[in-house]
């Protein structure tokens, strides 16, 4: 890719592989989607590296490789000033000290010990999230309903469908709910989904009341004894009073007996700015967000914003999207993602 | 001006009023401050380092101004400075010697560019176009489809075919020929900026389609990726323009700047909401303040201006000046805010807002608005104008025909005597209204006790600095502005508006009742 015109152009990425219709392919690797946005840090990095001692540049240069990636002000400030008192005091010395201290500390910051929401994990079995099955009387029985959310355009449908692939591959049987009745086609394009990855689908008329969508789903689920609901939402800005209304009413319906809400998911595009934290928090007050789904982090972005999102609101990310295929969703490993920006 | 921005500044510049001049060590922290309100608004990092450089060279050497503060000085330098960038040039729409006149939409996944083609269509008509859309979106499950729903929703011919993007384009042309459309808007998918093959198509579907105007569709929330993807589209496409997305949101959209930096041409439309209506030409002056975290102080205002009745402000604003407002005055005026749609919204826009003004925005929510409105419609209108002969017994029954308590029925009478007594103290509101009646935000927001009325202590006065920027917001150069006039959002025929879960605590949906007659729209 030549001429971006951009100051600093990313390495000369590998070739996308095409992502045809095939059936189980291995999990692709995070690193290797990030791996073609890797320039960036790695290229300060290296710099820093090769110069060896610490001075005011090397603070600026970290700073601005934080902020390119879309970590913010406030937290790229505390994190370097932390960086920087211990450098003062002697407890770091040098470069790679210095590099190796941020890399802890993001690593720290994102690290969460706890189970990824019914991702199958090395002993093979899908594990559920916190609550549910558990043995948990007052649950048990009821259908587990995962609910998407999140601001217009970040990749909320295309992410249902790559967990329903998961879930299904996973052993576990799955509707699907179309509770986006605004957005022209939404029903359409989730049903597409549906038919591709054989799981069913409950869908209203458009302009229908998601919330009734919603429960309709999950009745269906449950008189079938289906494990778990995805319960897809119209995109809505935050700032919305009145649709923030309506997500914490499909969220009170959702949560009725017959079904049971575990997690909800906050769908947030990797492209996105600070405005990332509004949605983060506005959101989880709204409806109690449990986890973020990054996705797009195979284009050129970072998502730094999720290390802010982290450490200000607690927020995990639980999964990434690295591409438009069905298969191309991977648990969040904090290694990786701070790894990949490093190099 | 008077915002959170000039009022950090005022800390680091204060020291300034005793010298005469701006020198470039006194610029220093200052424009510390302003490179940091412009990266924490998402301008890429280099942008704003060359930016605040240009800014510097602007105000080093400077006289200190007689009627600004230091800080506000350098505020409106940044902010002439960021209208220049943003604005330089306007976009000339113009179309191609032989129809049709190909319009060509590329950008990122989930930009926006399916609504905006649809959008533009609908605008291209306005202009006494005959518009077609062509979808060549064949990725994205659905997307035709949702360009179709679209085009029926304003009556604009849709065009696609199962075959390849390219091939759609190409066959599109040739349908907007042979129907006889002189503009193709062409939709196509999402692309990552560093994807090769797909670069590489759109670069073959613009070779084919040869269009007379190539737009990158980008989100206003875009963070410092904006840089890269607008870097590479335009190599790719050489860019006519940028269609800025989701403006409604609350995001700064210093992607704005950074775009315009890297590619060098104009902003060509701002999109600021789901609806087809909601599409403009891009105001550059806006996005400035809007970067600079001074909120969108005018879009706020012709949103009032849209939604409220203008005779009953001014009638209501007339009594209030003489001491005649009463609580059916007050009755309907809540049913004015409550027009305006989702407080928090509303208030969202208005700059320098705090933790404190987002507190106190959640406070003023639709329950209260609708329960203070719940017991004032139980009152009797004798009651209402004259609520003095409210004994306990009557107490009771508006409580129960309103759900409320006597308690919160002594409350209301009671803040709104309160209020009414400031209100008839002499030069108390010549004061705030600078003399002349406001538009009714202006009172709203004044009204300190009213808005306890509503729940939300200090909303409206105090050191949040909304208040000064409206006392300025009075001044005739932004009544002028205010009354550019605008076509009239709400045109028959355009559905989607979304409305959520409307209604009081009770469920029920309450419909804002008009008192008078609306003035026709500008």
């Amino acid at each position: 890719m030549e001429a971006l015109g951009a100051p600093e152009a990313p390495e000369a990425p590998e070739a996308l592989e095409e992502t045809a219709q095939v059936e189980e392919r291995p999990a692709p690797a995070l690193r290797d989607r990030m791996g073609k946005t890797r320039g960036l840090l790695s290229g300060y990095v290296r710099a820093l590296r090769a110069k060896g001692s610490v001075d005011d540049q090397t603070w600026e240069q970290l700073e601005e490789a934080l902020l390119r990636a879309d970590v913010g002000v406030a937290t790229t400030t505390a994190l370097l000033d932390d960086l920087r008192a211990r450098a003062r005091t002697g407890g770091l010395r040098g470069a790679d000290a210095v590099i190796a201290a941020l890399r802890s500390d993001l690593l720290e910051t994102l690290r969460v010990d706890g189970v990824q929401p019914g991702l199958a994990d090395d002993a093979g079995t899908a594990e559920t999230s916190n609550e549910a099955s558990d043995g948990d009387g007052d649950f048990a029985g009821r259908t587990e309903v995962w609910l998407f959310v999140g601001v217009n355009g970040v990749g909320k449908t295309t992410t249902i469908a790559k967990v329903a692939r998961r879930q299904v591959a996973d052993g576990r049987s799955v509707v699907l709910a179309a509770g986006d009745t605004f957005r022209a086609a939404a029903a359409e394009q989730l049903t597409t989904w549906a038919d591709r990855t054989g799981v069913p689908v409950v869908r209203g008329a458009e302009g229908a009341d998601p919330s009734a969508v919603v429960y309709d789903a999950v009745r269906s689920a449950a008189s079938r004894g289906d494990d778990l609901v995805l319960a897809d939402t119209a995109g809505r800005l935050h700032t919305k009073v009145n649709l923030v209304e309506e997500l914490k009413k499909i969220r009170r319906v959702a949560d009725r007996p017959p079904g049971h809400v575990t997690e909800v998911l906050l769908v947030l595009d990797a492209t996105t700015g600070q405005n990332g934290l509004a949605q983060a928090r506005q959101f989880t007050e709204a409806v109690g967000v449990t986890g973020v789904v990054l996705t797009k982090l195979d284009g050129t972005a970072k998502g730094g914003i999720v290390v802010a999102i982290q450490r200000e609101l607690g927020l995990p990310v639980k999964m990434v999207g690295i591409g438009e295929g069905v298969d191309d969703l991977v648990p969040f490993d904090a290694d990786e993602f701070v790894d990949a920006l490093f190099e | 001006m008077f915002d959170a921005l000039s009022s950090r500044l005022e800390g680091v510049l204060g020291r300034l009023r005793s010298r005469g001049r701006l020198s470039d060590a006194d610029l220093d922290d200052a424009l510390r401050e302003i490179r940091t309100a412009l990266l924490e608004a998402d301008v890429d990092v280099a942008v704003a380092r060359t930016f605040v450089d240009g800014v510097r060279s602007r105000l080093v050497g400077q006289d200190l101004s007689r009627s600004l503060s230091p800080g506000q000085q350098v505020v409106k330098a940044v902010d002439e400075e960021l209208v220049a960038v943003l604005g330089g040039e306007t976009l000339r729409i113009t179309y191609a010697s032989a129809p049709p006149t190909v319009v060509l939409l590329a950008g990122l996944q989930g930009s926006g560019k399916t609504t905006t083609a649809a959008k533009l269509a609908r605008w291209y008509r306005q202009q006494g176009r005959n518009p077609i859309l062509v979808g060549a979106d064949l990725q994205r499950p659905a997307a035709v489809e949702q360009l179709r729903v679209l085009g029926a929703q304003i009556q604009i011919p849709v065009f696609s075919e199962p075959t390849d993007p390219v091939s759609v384009s190409t066959a599109g042309v040739n349908e907007a020929r042979r129907t006889g459309r002189d503009v193709m808007i062409l939709d196509t998918a999402g692309r990552l900026a560093i994807d090769e093959a797909l670069m590489d198509e759109v670069r073959r579907i613009s070779a084919a389609a040869s269009p007379h105007l190539t737009f990158l569709v980008i989100d206003a929330m875009t963070g410092q990726d904006a840089v890269a993807t607008a870097g590479a589209f335009h190599a790719a496409l050489e860019l006519d323009g940028v269609i800025l997305t989701k403006l409604d949101s609350d995001a700064r959209g210093g992607a704005a700047l950074s775009v315009k930096d890297v590619v060098g041409k104009p902003i060509a439309f701002a999109s600021t909401g789901e609806r087809l209506a909601d599409f403009d030409q891009f105001h550059p002056d806006r996005m400035a303040s809007r970067i600079l975290g001074m909120g969108d102080m005018l879009s706020l205002i012709e949103q009032v201006e849209r939604e409220f009745d203008q005779e009953v402000a001014q009638s209501s604003a007339t009594r209030l000046l003489e001491g005649r407002f009463t609580l059916e005055d007050f009755l309907a005026q809540l049913q004015q805010v409550k027009k305006l749609g989702p407080l928090g919204g509303i208030l969202s826009l208005m700059p320098g807002l705090g933790k404190e003004l987002k507190q106190a925005s959640s406070a003023i929510d639709d329950r209260q608005v609708a329960q203070v409105e719940a017991v004032i419609r139980s009152m009797t209108p004798a009651e209402r104008a004259e609520p003095a002969i409210i004994d306990g017994s009557r107490r009771g029954r508006i409580a129960r025909g309103s759900g409320t308590t006597t308690q919160d029925v002594n409350q209301l009478l009671r803040q709104f005597g309160e209020a009414q007594k400031m209100m008839r103290s002499p030069g108390m509101l010549k004061g705030m209204f600078g003399g002349r009646p406001g538009q009714l935000p202006d009172a709203l927001s004044q009204l300190g006790d009213a808005g306890d009325l509503l729940g939300a202590k200090g909303a409206g006065v105090g050191g949040l600095g909304a208040q000064d920027l409206l006392a300025g917001m009075q001044s005739p150069e932004r009544q002028s502005l205010a009354g550019v006039p605008r076509s009239s959002p709400a045109a028959s025929g355009e559905s989607g508006e979304r409305r959520g879960a409307q209604g009081n605590k009770h469920g029920k949906k309450k419909k804002g009742g008009r008192v008078t007659p609306k003035r026709s729209g500008r």
